[in-house]
């Protein structure tokens, strides 16, 4: 972000007055979210699943302010149903950044097939989300299965977003092996629950020298702006939209939620103090006097 | 087989039918012959769609459809995006 300081004609330099409002606000192109080298306007990710059509979910797409938004790879319908429409109408490659991704999978090597065949779809992208899940009752992933599905696609070219538990030594593992993001935890896929451990996503955002961006278990926008304001570099998120009574809405909520969490943990929030001692009008002046 | 392709009735120089038994996205197809992927592409009537095909395990380029022949045996997965998160 860039402050402007004011200098006096006597070469004193005061305190860092802001002088004037910078010309854009930081989100919207001074601080951009960079991935694999690559800048990004908007903080926040979305994914395509659970909407009623694709109808609402380009609604919701948009009114997210998404640039990256996850997709899944399925096994196509073999004539049974020729005139399916497509995502990829709604959401063409020219307009979004698209994440394929790996949910459904649980070993390396299907999440490493799966990737192969989204790379070919998608004519050569290799910007992908590897997510191996341990278990279907929890979706918790298989941090095990994910460093290797990690290392072989890191091996092969791909620039790996990868979706893990909130273990920052296995962060920093998966940073290391090469993933260009790391995206843990808020709390479980699906559960809405928010940011259960605060104090390991601070670990992992300290370690981190790649982005992390808090993938799964948002709820709603208190919970984007929190995952941000601890200093995540964005926020994925899918349920939280589409399940929501108006997906449109909440998504717009979500978008105002990372700047507002961004700016925030950009302007540096005030220290906390058990007793203010510090009332915010002039303590004289006053017509009766203070006890 | 419900796929579109015309069935060949006539018996092979042989004199028995030689149909070509694949497994296309975990369901058994039967074809009179060995007919190239790009064909089998248009008679699934997913000409011209976004897709990608592994065939054995390996993946097969798009431009190169024309230029594989299905085996019988073989194990086709052909993929499309979908909503996820």
């Amino acid at each position: 972000m860039t402050r402007v300081i004011a200098h006096r004609s006597d070469g004193v330099q005061t305190s860092p007055i802001l002088l004037k409002a910078p010309a854009m606000k930081p989100h919207e192109n001074l601080d951009p979210l960079v991935i694999a080298g690559k800048p990004y306007a908007s903080r926040l990710l979305v994914g395509t699943g659970k909407y009623k059509d694709f109808a609402e979910t380009r609604a919701a797409v948009e009114a997210s302010g998404a640039q990256i938004v996850t997709v899944a790879i399925r096994r196509t319908n073999i004539g049974q149903n020729p005139n399916e429409p497509s995502l990829l109408d709604a959401l063409p490659p020219s307009q979004f950044t698209l994440l394929p991704n790996t949910a459904g999978c649980y070993s390396a090597d299907d999440a490493v097939r799966t990737l192969r065949l989204a790379r070919e779809l998608l004519d050569g992208h290799e910007l992908v989300k590897l997510e191996v899940l341990g278990d279907p009752r929890s979706l918790y992933p298989n941090v095990v299965e994910t460093i290797a599905a990690a290392k072989t696609l890191v091996a092969d070219g791909f620039k790996v977003m990868v979706y893990t538990s909130d273990d920052p030594i296995i962060a920093k593992q998966l940073e290391e092996i090469g993933c260009v993001a790391v995206m843990p935890l808020a709390s479980l896929i699906g559960s809405g629950m928010g940011i259960l451990n605060p104090w390991n996503l601070q670990i992992i955002i300290e370690n981190a020298k790649v982005p992390v961006l808090v993938d799964a278990g948002v709820g709603t926008a208190s919970d984007a702006a929190i995952a941000m304001e601890l200093g995540c570099d964005g926020v994925l998120m899918n349920t939280a939209i589409a399940a929501a009574k108006n997906p449109v809405l909440m998504a717009s909520a979500m978008k105002k939620a990372v700047e507002a969490g961004r700016d925030a943990f950009l302007a540096g929030r005030m220290p906390k103090k058990l007793y203010s001692a510090s009332p915010s009008s002039p303590t004289s002046g006053l017509i009766t006097p203070a006890p | 087989m419900d796929s579109g392709l015309r069935q060949n009735d006539e018996s092979s120089i042989y004199g028995f039918r030689q149909m070509v038994t694949i497994t296309i996205n975990g369901e058994r197809r039967e074809f009179a012959q060995a007919v190239a992927l790009a064909q089998l592409v248009e008679a699934l009537g997913l000409a011209g769609k976004r897709i990608a095909i592994e065939r054995n395990g390996e993946i097969v380029p798009r431009g190169q459809f024309a230029a594989h022949a299905i085996a019988d045996g073989d194990r086709l997965e052909i993929v499309v995006a979908v909503g996820g998160g």
